[in-house]
């Protein structure tokens, strides 16, 4: 090697290019609302990497599929059968409701509320940094997925999509730090806002007074406010309020109803006017053949039991 | 040898998958900073081939696959390796434990400037647990560069 005749500039002045040419890029990140397209590009060119760093875990997902037992599919199977044949019973229950509920509403000349259409989209397990709570899922612009587009679990709301990338998009948790989502207490509407507390299973609810109607238990839905996330799904139950009268506010502290921490199939929800092809739309005919074609194998799979048993 | 100009870009690749391959919770919070060491020991080993600029282009591309603010890694990043760059010949004299020290005043410093300058643009909270990678990577250094000089030795990078 050539130290002697080095080239360029000197070791400090590079530095000195590096540090202000990352502060400026940090600068333009934060403050440039505009940079958020931009990442696309760079995030869908680092993509390559993601899915090599994935490709272990994948490969020991997919043998732990290959290897599972024909028993555990058998219990796997009539496990979800029931759970099926319950909920079909609850989801009886709820068109009526809703039909009712519509009913109701167009008496009153409100508004009907539409459905959402949504995808199913699945955890590429692609990890981040300890100081911000971000997931990356495997849909992204090709399937219609747009910037602040609300994402839920089974359970509820997980967060809303912060980068869109070509194949794959970032989601922020409701747990960052940088999050906050509207919110009111399903049992008496009162509304507040549910700000991220960095740990996965807390949010807190901001300027709450003294006086406010909060009891530990108390289920928090969206509210709807700020155009982001639809009305109406559980974000969390309140687990702690603190009322110390030395503080201009209560401390009121509520645990996310998603599980933040084992995420693995996420909804991604779309409203009727901008949702892409792929999405379910509510009350489609795919949904229902997959529904129709579930119980079909189902009972083909039954009647392999009974023969089974009989043998 | 073929595999004389590539190792370098190799090690490196691989040490970007290491560094977001995902883990068990458990043992997430442990996981070493392969980055940093791999550019620490290439810019001690051969000064003239890695430096600053390839530290900060490492470090855009951690914020790219981490999500944060593009430079803030970049920034964290070229400042241990310059500290090292332009120490070279004062580290390589050093023996491994040594060097394991100075590794350990590194990463913490890394892990320092990439909390101060998120705290100053998001304002998170500091815990301690997360300065766990520096405890790994000290331990992890002495195979690294045992494992690193065997290559650039058997390769003759130079």
């Amino acid at each position: 090697m050539n130290e002697v005749f080095a080239r360029g500039p000197s070791l400090p002045v590079r530095l000195a290019i590096v540090l202000v040419l990352s502060l400026a890029a940090m600068l333009i990140d934060t403050k440039v609302e505009n940079f958020a397209t931009a990442r696309t590009y760079l995030n869908s060119m680092v993509s390559p990497l993601q899915y090599i760093a994935n490709l272990p875990g994948a490969m020991m997902s997919w043998s732990a599929d290959r290897f599972k037992s024909r028993q555990k599919l058998l219990n796997d199977n009539e496990d979800l059968t029931y759970q099926i044949t319950l909920m079909s019973e609850q989801l009886q229950r709820f068109k009526i409701l809703e039909q009712e509920n519509n009913n109701l509403r167009k008496l009153l000349d409100a508004p009907v509320r539409d459905n959402m259409h949504k995808m199913i989209t699945e955890l590429m397990a692609v990890d981040t940094n300890p100081y911000s709570h971000q997931i990356v899922v495997n849909k992204g612009a090709i399937d219609g997925v747009f910037l602040n587009q609300p994402v839920l679990d089974d359970n509820g709301i997980v967060g809303q999509v912060s980068e869109v990338g070509t194949t794959n998009s970032r989601i922020l948790l409701i747990s960052d730090v940088t999050h906050a989502i509207p919110v009111r207490i399903e049992r008496n509407n009162v509304r507040f806002i549910a700000i991220g507390d960095g740990s996965l299973d807390a949010i807190n609810l901001q300027h709450v007074p003294h006086s406010a109607d909060l009891l530990e238990g108390d289920v928090l839905v969206s509210s709807g406010l700020g155009d982001v996330f639809p009305e109406g799904y559980p974000v969390g139950i309140i687990t702690s309020i603190i009322r110390d009268e030395g503080r201009p506010f209560a401390q009121v502290q509520a645990t996310p109803l998603a599980q933040l921490d084992r995420l693995k199939y996420l909804l991604l929800l779309w409203p009727a006017d901008m949702a892409p092809d792929g999405a379910i739309a509510p009350g489609d005919e795919r949904f229902e053949q997959l529904k129709s074609g579930m119980t079909d194998s189902d009972t083909s799979e039954q009647q392999d039991l009974e023969q089974e048993n009989a043998r | 040898m073929k595999g004389k100009q590539f190792l370098i870009p190799a090690s490196i690749i691989v040490a970007f998958i290491l560094q977001i391959m995902p883990m068990p919770v458990a043992i997430d919070l442990y996981r070493p900073d392969w980055l940093l060491l791999i550019l620490c020991y290439w810019s001690m080993a051969l000064p003239n081939r890695v430096g600053v600029g390839v530290a900060a282009i490492c470090g855009i591309v951690i914020d790219i696959l981490y999500g944060t603010a593009l430079g803030v890694h970049s920034f964290a990043m070229a400042i241990p390796v310059y500290l090292v760059a332009a120490n070279y010949q004062r580290f390589r004299n050093y023996s491994v434990v040594q060097q394991a020290v100075m590794i350990f005043v590194l990463a913490t410093l890394y892990h320092m400037l990439v909390y101060w300058l998120q705290y100053w643009l998001t304002g998170i909270q500091f815990r301690f647990e997360l300065l766990w990678p520096v405890v790994t990577s000290v331990f992890i250094w002495p195979w690294l560069f045992w494992l690193l000089r065997r290559y650039r030795r058997l390769l003759r990078v130079t």
